[in-house]
């Protein structure tokens, strides 16, 4: 039996089974909390921080993923503030830098928090990817399939998602990839050009 | 060895190996110790070592003399250091070439070759014993007082300095919870960097649900000019492996793992060595001196990635998978390595324990400060007289570090600032020197204690360029999994190197803050969390000089390349024309016998002809304009008179 936990969010108390996430909790309650990387029923991966939100624990407070965060009875959840509005507003534009300005969901939510996209760009000056590597394809790939015809290759800024040649395989053009990814990157995968040239895509030097 | 039979079944069978083990050593027989760490190594040590073994054979004192490998004593910077037993004399900056005379004058005659002591810089005096020397006299060597007595790759040498009798006070006189409350009551502190109570994460581990538990040493090192870890685990390996098993006798693990990183060979290759004959005692397998606890260690070599010393991508590297951080809000001591307890901490931190289950908390509580117990193992670098290893007790003031231990700032050059805790620790102002050396008091003016990196900076450094470093190596280092850390690096050293090229903008300081900011709160793993540090504590204490950067194009500690210029003075150019040759791409110009001129069009900046102008006629100018050169017909300097 899973126990039940009794928390705070944005000063609505709200119960929630052990073991959740703040961020299913404040579903639970219908507050809603931007995510990137998230996605219901994938593994947890808490990379692209748009969810931070503020918690509230024996008299300290400090900034956590809601995503990955799990419930605690008796903390406070604060979800919308100045001061997670303002980290939410340049982490967009952070993520912007190598995205660009043309990236589906980031797009979005730059216009509710007034981020500049073009803000932190314009002074790195490198051309968009349109990808913010939340890594959704990649594990929707593993869920489908049980294994992963696309991966992470390269670390820090040379990141970037491309099909493993040896498990090209795997790829079974199910096209879900294409589904998850909030930016738009991942355009079509059709069978024509089939999908391992997702690589290429993703990638954005092409 | 010895045609003892090795597996150990008792504890009384470990007295009989440790008394016959004495009982064969002759203490008085000569013995000449060569370190063989990585530091002397480089500086040609196994030269060293082959030319005392060619030379004893020679002189027929093979059997009269040992030689024996030993680790590192720290001041690698005096390499390749030979010590003679029982005399304890130390020599340093050995070559092959002097092997001839130290036998014959030290090992026959017993007398000294002077010139290959230490030099007291004050007097002049050569210093015969280590203790002496003013780099270690202040120290309070703890961990690394064996090393330049044991060989790394023998078992027996530990043992006969009191190796693993911890092990056995442990397995046969104290309960599992005596153990882990004796560590608490020490107060010992994770030694990688966090500090967190060694006791508590131990406790967590064994109380938390899962079977089976791992314990894990961290000794994938990366700071730049960072080397603790390293030479523990190449001097004594053995003290990380009797800690690592006390570790999990208390915790109820069977399975260690040391994490090593594969750049380091002589560790890798000492670690192993030690878990083997470690084995083949019985000191760890199954069912260790029939005490029925068993425990097996496993070296996992890294692949070198800075990252991976955190704690959950550690592990994930164990498991074979990429190391990239996950989110922590689990400690990795409820579920960490294959989602099993896993109690992970730093190599320094496992070495430790021995010592607290010998001496008893107590002991281990009295040295150091109110806060944070025992000593502490820093790699002293930068632009200090005395660079190497030193080991201090907790709370000694910085100035003592870098003046009394580190003999002061090379040159005669003012102190400027020094860095404390890798290359995500803060700067620290000379305003702060008196600060007490403790986990609490670093944190409290923005810097940490880090795994135990301490970059000592002068004068001529600028704190705005060593921010940008900093910022350059955490942006190669950063996994690129979270947002903050990746972009907001990527944005804070494209920002920082326009400064530094004389592009910053009016704004930058304010964005720089707001970038740091969300990196700080917002970063997935402590890489990130903390990697804006140096910058932030550059801005709070030094913040004129990112201004003079901004505004007026001007590098006050004259280091950065693109806002200086170089010119000659032509009051004090004699024309002798050595910068003239010098100059790699010809942008000395002048004719024979007149004073030169740099033209500034050619001049790649590389500092040459100001390093080697005895006539100290070339300057260094930034964010002032070159003096208009009205070139003087002199008389050109004559060689042999008249």
């Amino acid at each position: 039996m899973r126990q039940t936990i009794t928390l705070t969010i944005d000063e609505k108390e709200v119960k929630a089974k052990e073991g959740m996430t703040i961020l299913e909790a404040a579903k639970v309650l219908g507050v809603e909390i931007p995510t990137l990387c998230y996605h219901e029923g994938l593994e947890l991966y808490g990379a692209c921080r748009i969810c931070s939100v503020e918690i509230e624990k024996r008299g300290r407070s400090r900034i956590v993923a809601s995503c990955c965060y799990p419930v605690e009875e008796g903390v406070k959840v604060t979800t919308r503030s100045p001061k997670i509005d303002k980290l939410r507003k340049t982490i967009i534009e952070l993520a912007a830098v190598a995205a660009g300005e043309d990236a589906g969901k980031l797009r979005e939510l730059a216009d509710e928090y007034n981020a500049d996209l073009s803000r932190f760009n314009s002074r790195v000056q490198i051309e968009p990817t349109k990808c913010i590597l939340c890594g959704l394809c990649v594990r929707r790939c593993v869920e489908a399939n049980w294994d992963s015809a696309i991966g992470f290759i390269g670390r820090g800024t040379s990141r970037r998602v491309a099909i493993f040649p040896e498990k090209k395989g795997i790829c079974a053009n199910c096209n879900y990839c294409y589904v998850v990814c909030p930016t738009g990157r991942i355009t079509s995968t059709g069978i024509d050009p089939p999908f391992p040239y997702v690589d290429d895509v993703l990638a954005g030097r092409k | 060895m010895m045609g003892i039979v090795k597996w150990l079944g008792s504890p009384e069978d470990f007295e009989f190996l440790r008394q016959n083990i004495e009982f064969l050593r002759d203490p008085n027989k000569p013995t000449i110790s060569v370190c063989v760490s990585t530091g002397c190594v480089a500086l040609g040590a196994l030269g060293v070592m082959e030319a005392f073994k060619a030379e004893l054979e020679k002189q027929d004192l093979n059997a009269a003399v040992n030689v024996m490998d030993t680790g590192c004593v720290g001041f690698c910077e005096q390499g390749p250091r030979v010590t003679i037993y029982p005399e304890e004399i130390c020599y340093f900056k050995v070559k092959p070439e002097d092997v001839p005379e130290i036998i014959s004058k030290t090992i026959r005659e017993k007398k000294i070759v002077e010139r290959l002591l230490y030099k007291d810089p004050a007097t002049g005096i050569g210093i015969r014993k280590l203790e002496d020397i003013p780099f270690y006299r202040h120290q309070l060597r703890l961990l690394l007082e064996n090393n330049a007595k044991t060989d790394p790759k023998s078992i027996e040498n530990y043992i006969a300095l009191g190796g693993y009798s911890s092990l056995i006070k442990a397995l046969f006189k104290m309960t599992p919870e005596e153990v882990l409350e004796e560590i608490k009551k020490s107060n010992l502190r994770g030694r990688g960097g966090g500090g967190f109570h060694a006791g508590t994460k131990w406790e967590n581990t064994r109380d938390s649900p899962g079977e089976p538990k791992y314990v894990i040493a961290n000794c994938d090192e990366g700071d730049p000019g960072a080397f603790m870890d390293r030479t523990l685990v190449e001097s004594n390996p053995h003290i990380v492996i009797e800690g690592l098993t006390i570790g999990a006798y208390a915790i109820g693990a069977n399975q260690g793992f040391v994490y090593v990183r594969d750049e380091y060979p002589i560790a890798v290759k000492n670690i192993c060595t030690a878990i083997q004959q470690a084995e083949e005692y019985g000191l760890l397998g199954e069912n260790i001196m029939s005490s029925g606890f068993s425990f097996s260690v496993k070296v996992h070599k890294g692949a070198g990635a800075f990252v991976s010393g955190e704690s959950s991508a550690l592990m994930a590297a164990i498991e074979g998978k990429v190391g990239a951080p996950r989110p922590k809000y689990v400690h990795t001591s409820t579920k960490g390595l294959w989602d099993k307890p896993s109690c992970l901490n730093n190599v320094k931190t496992w070495a430790n324990v021995p010592l607290i289950i010998c001496k008893g908390a107590d002991w281990f509580t009295s040295i150091g400060t109110e806060g944070s117990s025992g000593t502490k193992i820093f790699s002293l670098v930068g632009k200090v007289n005395n660079t190497g290893l030193v080991e201090v007790p907790m709370g000694i003031t910085l100035r003592d570090l870098i003046f009394k231990i580190g003999g002061g700032i090379r040159g005669g050059k003012k102190f400027k600032a020094v860095q404390t805790g890798g290359p995500s620790g803060g700067f620290i102002s000379e305003e702060w020197l008196d600060l007490p050396v403790d986990f609490d008091e670093l944190s409290k003016v923005g810097s940490m204690m880090g795994s135990g990196g301490m970059v000592v900076m002068d004068e001529e450094t600028c704190m705005v360029d060593a921010a940008r470093y900093f910022v350059d190596f955490l942006l190669e280092e950063s996994c690129g999994k979270c947002t903050p850390c990746r972009e907001g690096l990527r944005v804070l050293s494209k920002i920082l190197n326009d400064i530094c090229e004389g592009k910053g903008k009016s704004k930058d300081i304010q964005t720089i803050k707001e970038i740091a900011e969300t990196m700080k709160y917002a970063s997935l793993c402590a890489l990130g969390k903390t990697a804006a540090n140096p910058v932030l504590t550059s801005l709070k204490y030094f913040r004129d000089e990112w201004v003079q950067h901004i505004r007026k194009k001007c590098c006050p500690a004259k280091a950065c390349k693109d806002l200086i210029t170089y010119y000659i003075a032509t009051e004090k150019c004699e024309a002798c024309l050595i910068c003239f040759k010098e100059c790699p791409v010809g942008a000395v110009e002048g004719d024979k016998g007149q004073a030169q001129r740099i033209n500034q069009e050619k001049c790649v900046k590389c500092g040459t002809c100001y390093e080697i102008c005895n006539l100290d006629a070339v300057k260094k100018l930034s964010g002032e304009p070159i003096p208009s050169v009205i070139p003087k017909p002199m008389k050109p300097i004559r060689k042999g008179g008249n």
